[in-house]
C-alpha cells in the first residue's frame, strides 16, 4: 500500500504569519485574542476575536509576500490566507519549483467551512444601495470555497486533482484525510491539503452570536475568553487563518531526500445523526471517528501520546472528553490532551488543518502545546492531563487530531513519527 | 500629463498592481498590463465612478488601451 507522509507546512494564524512564529508563540503560551479591530463591533453581543494581525504587528501577516496585489483586491481574505499558507508549505517541502511531470501528479485540496462571507456581505450592500451594475465582476470567483485550490493550482501550475472540502469545522481535517486517500489511491503523488477561514465580519460574528455559539460574557477580558475544559467556559472565540500541508507518497519523498515530518496513518469519519449544531450528548459520532482512525492506523489506543482536542470552549468539551476517555481510557492511557483553540480561537474550516500542523510540530519538537486559561478544570477532568497553562516536553510518537462540525460531521486523524 | 490621464493612471495602478511607469497611454490593458476581460469590466466601473461618466458595454468593448480610456472620458465627462 502507498504510504503518505507530510513534507511541508504552512500557517497563517492569529499568532503569526508563518509556521515558526505561530509555533513559538503557541509554545510560549501567548494568546491571539483581542477586541475586534477589523470593523466597529461595538453594537455586537460579542466584540472579541482572534484576528490575524496586520503586517506592522510583531507577529503580523504580510500578504504581499506571496499573493499578487491584484488578487488581494479581488478575493476574500480566506483565499489570501490559503494561497500564502500553500506557498509556505511548498517552499518548506522544497517543491516551489517542479518539472512538468510532477506538476501533473500534484493536486490541491484546500477547503473552507463558510467561504467568502465578508465579500458576500459587502457586495449585498452594494447591490442594495447602488444596484446590480455596481456589483464587482470578481464577486463570485472571489468568494467561492474551491477558489483557494483554483488559485494555488494556477499560480504553481499544479494539474493533479483540484478539490475542496466543505464540512464546517471539520473541513481542515477532512481535507487532509481525503487528500491522503487520493495519494494512496494513486490519483496523485503530492497533494497540498488544508483549510482556511475568515469570517470576522459583522454578519459572521452576529450569526454565530445569535446561534449562541460565541463567548459573550468576557468581552472585557478577550485573552481569558477561550477556556476549554474550564468550568467558566461560555462559548468559543472566533479565529481566522489557514493551515496547509504538503502530503507526499513516501517513496517519492524518500527518493528526493525530502524532510519528512510525520506519516498520516489513520483517518476516521462519522456523522452524529442527531442535531444541526449540538453534538450527540453521548459523543457517539466522535467516538466512532476516533476508533476508526486508530484502527485504520493499525495502532492501539495506548499508542496515542497526544490528542489535539476539538475543545472549542463550549459545553461540548465535556462530551468530547467523555468520548476520548471511552476510546483511550479514563486517564487517556497516559496521553496528554490540549485545546490550542485556547490560544488561537476557533478557525472553523481552518481549524483541523492548523491543529494537525500543531500535532506534527509536537512530534518534531517532542513538546505538547498548552490549554490556556484552564484555571478551574471542570468536573470529569480529574486524572486527565490537559496541559494547563504551559507547554510540556514529553515523548510524542503518535498523535490524534479531532475536528467536529455543524451538521454533526466528525473527522479524526492519526499521524505518527517516521523512524 | 492631463488631469484625466493622471487619474486614469492612478486607477489602473491601484487595480492591476502594476508599476506607474508601465501605464503609458499606448499600453494595452491585456497585452502590456496583464489584465483579463473581467479586470477591464472592473476598470470601466472604476472610471465611471471616478469621472461620473457612463460607459456603455459597446463603448467599453472598444477600450483596449489606457489612451482609449482617457480619450473616451475626456470626450464624455460633464
Amino acid at each position: 500500500m502507498r504510504r503518505v507522509v507530510v513534507t511541508g507546512l504552512g500557517l497563517v494564524t492569529p499568532l503569526g504569519g508563518d509556521v515558526e512564529t505561530t509555533w513559538t508563540n503557541l509554545i510560549a503560551g501567548k494568546s491571539g485574542a483581542g477586541t475586534i479591530t477589523r470593523f466597529d463591533a461595538s453594537n455586537q453581543k460579542c466584540t472579541i476575536a482572534c484576528e490575524v494581525k496586520s503586517r506592522d504587528h510583531e507577529w503580523g501577516f504580510d500578504p504581499d509576500k506571496r499573493v499578487d496585489h491584484k488578487i488581494q483586491r479581488q478575493v476574500d481574505p480566506f483565499i489570501v490566507y490559503g494561497i500564502d499558507a500553500a506557498g509556505q508549505a511548498l517552499e518548506d517541502a522544497g517543491l516551489d519549483e517542479m518539472d512538468e511531470a510532477l506538476k501533473q501528479r500534484t493536486g490541491v485540496s484546500i477547503g473552507s467551512g463558510i467561504g467568502g462571507l465578508p465579500g458576500i456581505e459587502s457586495e449585498s450592500i452594494v447591490l442594495s444601495e447602488r444596484g446590480p451594475g455596481r456589483v464587482s465582476p470578481h464577486f463570485v470567483h472571489g468568494r467561492l470555497i474551491n477558489l483557494i485550490s483554483g488559485q494555488v493550482s494556477i499560480k504553481y501550475g499544479l494539474m493533479g486533482p483540484n478539490h475542496a472540502v466543505v464540512t464546517a469545522c471539520s473541513t481542515g481535517a477532512h481535507s487532509i484525510g481525503d487528500a491522503a486517500r487520493m495519494i494512496r489511491d494513486g490519483d496523485a503523488d503530492v497533494m497540498l491539503a488544508g483549510g482556511a477561514e475568515s469570517t470576522i465580519n459583522p454578519l459572521g460574528v452576529a450569526g454565530f452570536a445569535q446561534a449562541r455559539a460565541l463567548n459573550m460574557s468576557m468581552n472585557d477580558r478577550p485573552e481569558a475568553a477561550s477556556r476549554p475544559y474550564d468550568r467558566d467556559r461560555d462559548g468559543f472565540v472566533m479565529g481566522e487563518g489557514a493551515g496547509v500541508v504538503v502530503l507526499e507518497e513516501y517513496e517519492h519523498a524518500k527518493a528526493r531526500g525530502a524532510k519528512i515530518y510525520a506519516e498520516v496513518v489513520g483517518y476516521g469519519l462519522s456523522g452524529d445523526a442527531y442535531h444541526v449544531t449540538a453534538p450527540h450528548p453521548e459523543g457517539k459520532g466522535a467516538e466512532l471517528a476516533m476508533r476508526m482512525a486508530i484502527d485504520k492506523a493499525g495502532l492501539q489506543p495506548a499508542d496515542i501520546d497526544y490528542v489535539n482536542a476539538h475543545g472549542t470552549s463550549t459545553m461540548a468539551d465535556t462530551i468530547e472528553l467523555g468520548a476520548v476517555k471511552r476510546v483511550l481510557g479514563e486517564d487517556l492511557g497516559g496521553a496528554s490532551m490540549s485545546s490550542t483553540k485556547s490560544a488561537i480561537g476557533h478557525l472553523l474550516g481552518g481549524a483541523g488543518a492548523v491543529e494537525s500542523i500543531f500535532c506534527i510540530l509536537a512530534i518534531r519538537d517532542q513538546i505538547v502545546p498548552p490549554t490556556l486559561n484552564l484555571d478551574n478544570p471542570d468536573e470529569g477532568t480529574e486524572g486527565v492531563d490537559l496541559v494547563p497553562h504551559t507547554a510540556r516536553k514529553r515523548e510524542v510518537g503518535a498523535v490524534l487530531n479531532n475536528s467536529f462540525g455543524f451538521g454533526g460531521t466528525n473527522a479524526s486523524l492519526v499521524m505518527k513519527k517516521v523512524d | 500629463m492631463s488631469d484625466t490621464a493622471d487619474r486614469v493612471q492612478k486607477i489602473v495602478v491601484e487595480h492591476l498592481g502594476v508599476e506607474a511607469d508601465k501605464v503609458t497611454q499606448d499600453a494595452s490593458f491585456i497585452d502590456d498590463l496583464g489584465a483579463d476581460s473581467l479586470d477591464i469590466v472592473e476598470l470601466v466601473m472604476a472610471f465611471e465612478e471616478e469621472f461620473g461618466v457612463e460607459i456603455p458595454d459597446d463603448a467599453a468593448e472598444k477600450i483596449t488601451t489606457v489612451g482609449d480610456a482617457t480619450k473616451y472620458i475626456e470626450e464624455h465627462k460633464g
